[in-house]
C-alpha cells in the first residue's frame, strides 16, 4: 500500500475531529454535572440518595421520594405498555396481513414522533378529568404519570420487538406449521421463546426513556415531594423536579442538589440502557 | 374426540388473533385519538392573527404567539445548523475509517448520549452556557438541542454510507481519483437521501423538545432581541401555557400543539415518503 496523500490525510484527521465531538462531549458532560453537584455529595454523603426531606428553604436536600417516584411511575408504564406493545407487535408480525401490518406500523412510527409536552397536553385535559371522574381524589398522580409514560413507550416497544420478532427463522415456523400447529401456536412455541432475550432488551430500552422522560410526567404527577403507597396520590420525580426547580433555585445548595439528581438520573438511565445493549447486540450478533 | 381438541385449539387460536389485534388497535389507534383531539381544540383558536401576533399582557384576552414561532425557528434553526454536519462529518469518519479504539470510543460515547435523558443534557447546557453568563439565553437552548442532535445524525449517517456497495468505492479509487474525493464526491451523494433523512427526522424530534428549554432557552413573553437573551419557544409556551389558571390560554396551548403538531409530522411525513423510493 502507498503512502497516504496529503489531501486524503486532512480530510481524514478532520472527520475524526468532527466524530472526536461526541466523546468530548459526553465526557464533558459527566465532568460538569459531578463538579456542579460535588458540594451536595460532601455535605449530605452517599445517605442525599435514601433521605426523605426535601427543603431548598432550609437547605436541607433529601432525594428519595424523586427516585420513588420515578422508579414506581416508570415500572407501571411498563406493566401496561409491555403486553400491549408485544401484542401489537406479533399482530403486526406474524398474524395481520401485510399491507394493514405496514400502515398500522407506521401509525406506531408516527406516535413515537409525537412531542412530549403534546402528549402532557392530552393528560392535564383528557387524563385528569377523566381520572377524576374515576373516583382518583385529585386525577394527577402516580398512576396517571404512569400511564402517559405508557403512551409515550408503546410505539418503542412495538417496534423493537417487531424488528426482533423479524429475525426468527421462517424454517423453524415452517417445520411447526408442518405438524399442523395453528398460527397461534407457532407464536407461542417458536417465535417468542426464540426472541425472549431481545423483547428483554426492547423493555429495558423502553425502561430508559421512561425514567428520563420529562414534559409528560411533571404536567401531570403532582408535584409532590413525598412517598404514599396509594397509586392515586401525587408523587414527583427526578426530572420532574429539575425541570420546576432549577430556573428558580435561590441558593447555590439547591442548584447543586438538583444536579446531583440530575447526575444521578444519568447514571441509572446509563446502566439501564447498558444492559438494553447487551442484550440486543448478543441478538444483533446471532444475525 | 380429536375434533373436540381441535375446535378447542381453534378456538384458541381466534381469541389470540383478537387480542393481539386489539393490542395493535390500542397503538395505532391513540396516534389518531391524539391528532384528532388536537385538531378539534386547536383549530378553533387558530387564526391569521394568532400567527402574527405577540402575546397580550397577563389577563387580557387574544394575542398570539408569533415570538414562540420565530423563536422556535431561531433556536431549531441553530441547532440544526451546527449538530447536522458535525454529525454527518462524524459519521463519515466511522464508516469510512471507523475501525479501531477511537471509533469504539466515538459509537460508545454516542451510543450512551443517545440514552442520557434529554432534561440532563439541558443541564449541561446549562452548567456550560447558562451558569458562566447568568443568563438564560437562545445560545443555551440551541446548544442544548444541537447535542441531543449530533449523536442520533452521527449514527443514522453511519448506517446509511455502511449502505452504499464497496464495489462503488472501488470502481472510483481505480479510475485513481483520491479517497478523500472518492468519498466526499461519491459514496457521500450516494447515501445523500438517507443522510438528510437521518438529519431531518433529528430535527424534527428536537423541535418538540421542552424539557432542555425549561432552564435555557426559559422563555420570554415579548419579541426576542439577540441570541443571548431568553426567548420564547413553541413547546416551552404549550407548557406554560397549559398549566397556567387561564382558560384563554389553554386554549392558545391547544394552537400552538396544532401548529407543533402540524410542523413534526410533516417533516417525518416528507421525510418517509421522500426515503421510499430508493
Amino acid at each position: 500500500m502507498t503512502a497516504e496523500r496529503a489531501g486524503d490525510r486532512l480530510f481524514r484527521m478532520s472527520v475524526a475531529g468532527f466524530a472526536g465531538v461526541v466523546p468530548l462531549a459526553a465526557a464533558a458532560l459527566a465532568w460538569q454535572l459531578a463538579r456542579e453537584s460535588a458540594s451536595t455529595w460532601k455535605t449530605f454523603g452517599p445517605a442525599f440518595l435514601w433521605t426523605l426531606t426535601w427543603d431548598p428553604v432550609a437547605d436541607v436536600f433529601g432525594a428519595l421520594p424523586f427516585l420513588y417516584g420515578t422508579a414506581v411511575s416508570s415500572l407501571l408504564a411498563l406493566l401496561i405498555a409491555v403486553p400491549l406493545g408485544v401484542g401489537a407487535a406479533v399482530f403486526l408480525t406474524e398474524l395481520a396481513p401485510k399491507r394493514l401490518a405496514d400502515l398500522l406500523m407506521f401509525a406506531v412510527e408516527l406516535l413515537a414522533a409525537v412531542p412530549s409536552v403534546i402528549l402532557g397536553l392530552m393528560g392535564i385535559f383528557i387524563l385528569v378529568p377523566l381520572m377524576r371522574a374515576l373516583g382518583s381524589p385529585y386525577g394527577v398522580g402516580m398512576l396517571t404519570a404512569g400511564l402517559i409514560l405508557a403512551f409515550m413507550v408503546l410505539p418503542y416497544i412495538t417496534a423493537i420487538t417487531r424488528e426482533v420478532l423479524l429475525t426468527v427463522p421462517r424454517p423453524l415456523k415452517e417445520a411447526m406449521y408442518a405438524l399442523g400447529a395453528t398460527r397461534w401456536e407457532v407464536v407461542r412455541a417458536v417465535s417468542l421463546p426464540f426472541s425472549r432475550s431481545g423483547i428483554v432488551g426492547a423493555v429495558f430500552l423502553s425502561l430508559g426513556r421512561a425514567l428520563g422522560e420529562t414534559m409528560a410526567v411533571t404536567m401531570v404527577i403532582g408535584n409532590t415531594p413525598r412517598i404514599s403507597a396509594a397509586l392515586h396520590d401525587p408523587g414527583y420525580s427526578m426530572a420532574a423536579v429539575i425541570a420546576n426547580e432549577l430556573a428558580e433555585a435561590a441558593s447555590d445548595a439547591h442548584l447543586s442538589a438538583l444536579v446531583a439528581i440530575g447526575l444521578t438520573l444519568m447514571a441509572v438511565t446509563i446502566v439501564v440502557n447498558g444492559a438494553a445493549r447487551l442484550l440486543l447486540y448478543r441478538l444483533e450478533a446471532r444475525g | 374426540m380429536n375434533d373436540a381438541v381441535y375446535a378447542r385449539r381453534r378456538k384458541v387460536n381466534a381469541l389470540m388473533f383478537a387480542l393481539t389485534a386489539a393490542c395493535a388497535a390500542v397503538s395505532a389507534g391513540s396516534l389518531l385519538m391524539i391528532l384528532g383531539y388536537i385538531v378539534w381544540k386547536g383549530a378553533s383558536s387558530v387564526s391569521w392573527a394568532f400567527l402574527v401576533n405577540l402575546p397580550k399582557p397577563v389577563g387580557e384576552q387574544g394575542g398570539g404567539i408569533v415570538n414562540a414561532i420565530v423563536g422556535s425557528a431561531k433556536v431549531v434553526g441553530l441547532a440544526g445548523l451546527v449538530g447536522a454536519p458535525v454529525g454527518v462529518l462524524g459519521g463519515v469518519y466511522l464508516s469510512e475509517y471507523g475501525r479501531g479504539k477511537y471509533a469504539f470510543a466515538v459509537r460508545y460515547a454516542a451510543d450512551v448520549m443517545n440514552g442520557v435523558p434529554s432534561i440532563v443534557v439541558g443541564l449541561f447546557a446549562y452548567a456550560l452556557i447558562v451558569h458562566p453568563m447568568k443568563r438564560f439565553s437562545a445560545l443555551a437552548g440551541s446548544a442544548a438541542l444541537a447535542f441531543i442532535m449530533i449523536p442520533t445524525v452521527l449514527r443514522s449517517t453511519e448506517e446509511f454510507l455502511r449502505l452504499v456497495p464497496g464495489t462503488i468505492r472501488e470502481a472510483a479509487l481505480a479510475l485513481g481519483v483520491p479517497r478523500w474525493k472518492v468519498t466526499a464526491f461519491v459514496v457521500v451523494p450516494t447515501a445523500g437521501r438517507g443522510i438528510l433523512t437521518g438529519a431531518l427526522l433529528a430535527l424534527a424530534r428536537v423541535s418538540g423538545e421542552t424539557a432542555p428549554l425549561v432552564f435555557t432557552a426559559f422563555g420570554n413573553r415579548f419579541a426576542d432581541n439577540g441570541w443571548l437573551n431568553p426567548i420564547a419557544t413553541l413547546p416551552h409556551t404549550i407548557y406554560t401555557y397549559a398549566i397556567s389558571p387561564y382558560e384563554d390560554w389553554h386554549n392558545q396551548a391547544w394552537a400552538a400543539a396544532l401548529i407543533l403538531m402540524f410542523f413534526v409530522l410533516s417533516v417525518n411525513l416528507a421525510a418517509r415518503l421522500w426515503l421510499k423510493p430508493s
